[in-house]
């Protein structure tokens, strides 16, 4: 067992995939020699050698686009995006290609790659720094979508990405990445995607969130006297909707919390959902507490727009009051 | 069939001020007038003082990321002052200098990077496009700004600055591409740095230059040394009357040097050696027309002492304007995203710590509303003072 954060979770998780499997191959702006501008990749490019993980030009269509060849070619790439900001040029390598090959090819060529993401705001950086934009690629079928919030999963879960099939994107938080340390064990093990992580049991209420908002949402609890179940949903898709609706069904009552807009939010998806199953187990509206319908706004307001533990009470209590 | 040359280029290099202030005369003689280098000498030292304020108030904890110009200062200011007044100039991050030489106070750049959109509020007097985040992204701006003075008949061109990193991008490709086939008047300058953060330009570009990249999009192209302020005007003003003569795109690169970390983020003694950032010191678009002004006798250590002073004072003062400024409004996200904000969005906005998003408290029992009302009284109070 070793006490790291989720940044080395994630370098380790790396490490011991790569040793396993020669077809693992990094590239991406900047996570060579400097090991990416977050260190997740620090002292692999020396361990690996060049050849398994560098640098690429300044080009995110071209890094995913040469991703998708490269897994077509019989690779597991593993690339980096620097920022979720930066997924733009890459949003038709990814929706147009990577999400597309196996189904309209029936399964002659398949994408396996890992595309790697810090994502969220939180962390006083620059605009198009800090946004949340997993719903986009959850909306796009073919894709897999991935989000830890905990060091001891983040290990588990991208080991599982390195194995998959099928292209998947693990966003990262950046909020946390150095934020929470946690016994993680050294050797290797997998989290299966699609499968979430009931953070506490409780009875009067279910609470459904992911990434670094789990961590608000841990807080909020903390100051409450109600008996409160928190699922960490870990994997956007596929999402566990049996954890989900199991919880709801026993609690009646569920708050959703992210950090991306509300509208077309992923919790717009939950809630629908929780309507479907539990309906006749519901005693109050499900609740959304979420980032707002406006741009992720410069750091000086970030505070304000991103759900924290204040707002995940006050939705708690108008759950409850119904 | 016999094999013949269909095409050969060859792209010249343009150096007029060298690092040692040895002096082209033959190039170099009235193209700038000695009041207006005196100018040009005092912008570059006004912007290189702010870089250093900026970085100490990032350090302090008073700014976030910021990214210095530090050694870059001729490569922006030679395009701006050639320029004419309402030509567009659409730059990215790295061109605080040309920026302030067209009027762009330096708390509009220091609010930027404090965090705050209003910084971003730069009106058309200047003719400049607020800092570009997403590299190589406003080079097609610069085509389609360009395009529409075209289209109202305005003689009016664009210079458009990136660098050698976001030179590898798409958009980039598909600016140039536009430009020259739609015959539109736009200059595009490469800034390269050697450097992309970590990333060396040798990785953005195999080929000797990236100059040369103008050829595959017909347009003209030309190397000069960006440290060099005669260097990067004479360039400009050639760039300049070709645009303007032919309506179509001309290719400047700008050989310099970004003697900082990438950014206040970044630790650049990770990836690259000393020595050469020394030798790029040595190469300093300050130092040599500072010398150059001294061999013309019209700068001393006195003068040296009073400008400094006064630089000093005028930065201090913008400082103090953009820490000063009032706090946002905690609505402005909402009310600035639409001509006419929607009512659904206007809920959002009225109801964003009172209530679960967007939803109709008429729902909840009358005490439960009665609770809420009075804890939102409170709370929102204690909520918003942090
Ligand atoms: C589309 C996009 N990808 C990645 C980044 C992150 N990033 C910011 S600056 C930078 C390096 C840019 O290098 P260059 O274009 O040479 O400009 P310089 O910083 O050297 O002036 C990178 C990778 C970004 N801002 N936008
Ligand atoms: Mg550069």
């Amino acid at each position: 067992m070793a006490n790291i954060t989720l940044v080395q979770a994630i370098n380790l998780a790396l490490i011991q995939e790569m040793e396993r499997n020669d077809s693992i191959v990094l590239l991406g702006e900047d996570i060579g020699v400097n090991g990416g501008v977050f260190r997740v990749t620090e002292g692999l490019q020396k361990r690996f050698g060049g050849a398994r993980v560098f640098d690429t030009p300044l080009a995110e269509s071209g890094i995913i686009g040469l991703s998708i060849g490269m897994a077509m070619g019989g690779l597991h790439p593993v690339p980096e995006i620097q920022f979720e900001g930066f997924l733009g040029p890459a949003y038709d390598q990814i929706c147009s290609h990577a999400a597309r090959m196996r189904s309209r090819t029936r399964g002659a060529f398949t994408v396996p790659m890992t595309i790697r993401i810090p994502v969220g705001g939180g962390i006083h950086a620059p605009e198009l720094h800090s946004d949340s934009p997993e719903a986009i690629y959850a909306h796009t079928p073919g894709l897999k979508v991935v989000m830890p919030s905990s060091p001891y999963d983040a290990k588990g879960l991208l080991t599982s990405c390195l194995r998959e099939p099928d292209p998947v994107l693990f966003f990262e938080p950046k909020r946390i990445y150095r934020a929470i340390r946690e016994e993680v064990p050294e050797d290797e093990y997998t989290l299966p995607l699609g499968v979430a992580r009931t953070v506490c049991e409780g009875s009067d209420l279910t609470i459904v969130s992911w990434g670094a908002s789990v961590v608000q949402c841990m807080q909020a609890i903390e100051k409450s006297e109600q008996s409160i179940e928190l699922i960490d949903l870990r994997t956007i898709y596929p999402f566990d909707m049996d954890a989900v609706a199991t919880s709801v069904k026993k609690t009646g009552r569920c708050v959703v919390v992210h950090e991306a807009p509300l509208t077309c939010g992923f919790g717009s998806e939950i809630a629908a959902r929780i309507m479907e199953r539990c309906f006749l187990e519901l005693e109050a509206p499900v609740q959304r507490v979420a980032g707002y319908d406006t741009t992720m706004p410069y750091y000086k307001m970030e505070l304000d727009y991103l759900p924290d533990s204040y707002r995940v009470q006050r939705a708690i209590e108008d759950c409850l009051a119904y | 069939m016999p094999i013949t040359t269909v095409f050969t280029a060859e792209i010249k290099k343009i150096s007029i001020l060298d690092e040692h202030a040895n002096f082209d005369e033959k190039l170099g003689d009235g193209l700038i007038p000695n009041e207006d280098l005196l100018k040009l000498y005092e912008a570059m030292v006004a912007c290189r003082h702010l870089d250093e304020v900026a970085f100490r108030l990032q350090r302090s904890g008073r700014m976030g990321t910021y990214p210095q110009n530090m050694g870059q200062e001729a490569t922006s200011l030679g395009a701006a002052y050639v320029l004419r007044k309402d030509d567009w100039m659409v730059t990215c991050y790295r061109e605080n200098c040309g920026l302030f030489w067209r009027g762009v106070p330096m708390e509009a750049i220091l609010l930027h990077w404090m965090g705050d959109e209003r910084g971003n509020a730069m009106p058309k007097p200047h003719w400049v496009t607020p800092i570009y985040v997403p590299l190589g992204t406003q080079m097609l701006h610069a085509a389609g700004l360009t395009l529409a003075a075209k289209y109202r008949g305005i003689d009016r061109i664009a210079c458009t600055f990136f660098g050698d990193g976001a030179a590898s991008e798409g958009d980039f490709h598909e600016a140039c591409n536009f430009a020259s086939n739609l015959e539109i008047p736009v200059v595009f300058v490469c800034q390269n740095n050697f450097w992309a953060i970590s990333t060396p330009s040798k990785i953005n570009s195999a080929a000797p230059t990236f100059a040369q990249r103008g050829i595959s999009y017909g347009m003209p192209c030309v190397q000069v040394d960006g440290n060099d302020i005669f260097a990067t005007v004479y360039a400009m003003k050639q760039a300049m009357e070709y645009t303007r003569k032919h309506g179509k795109p001309y290719f400047i690169e700008m050989v310099t040097y970004r003697l900082a970390d990438h950014t206040t983020a970044d630790d650049a003694k990770r990836y690259r050696e000393d020595a050469e950032v020394e030798s790029w010191r040595r190469k300093d678009p300050i130092i040599r027309l500072n010398a150059h002004l001294k061999n013309l006798r019209i700068w001393d250590d006195d003068k040296e002492v009073a400008l400094k002073e006064k630089v000093a004072l005028d930065i201090a003062a913008a400082v103090a304007r953009a820490e000063n400024i009032t706090p946002p409004e905690r609505t402005d996200a909402f009310d600035n995203m639409y001509a006419e904000t929607p009512a659904d969005l206007a809920l959002q906005r009225d109801t964003r710590h009172t209530h679960s998003l967007g939803q109709d408290p008429s729902q909840l029992p009358i005490e439960a509303q009665e609770r809420a009302a009075q804890m939102d009284a409170a709370a929102f109070a204690a909520h918003a003072a942090h």
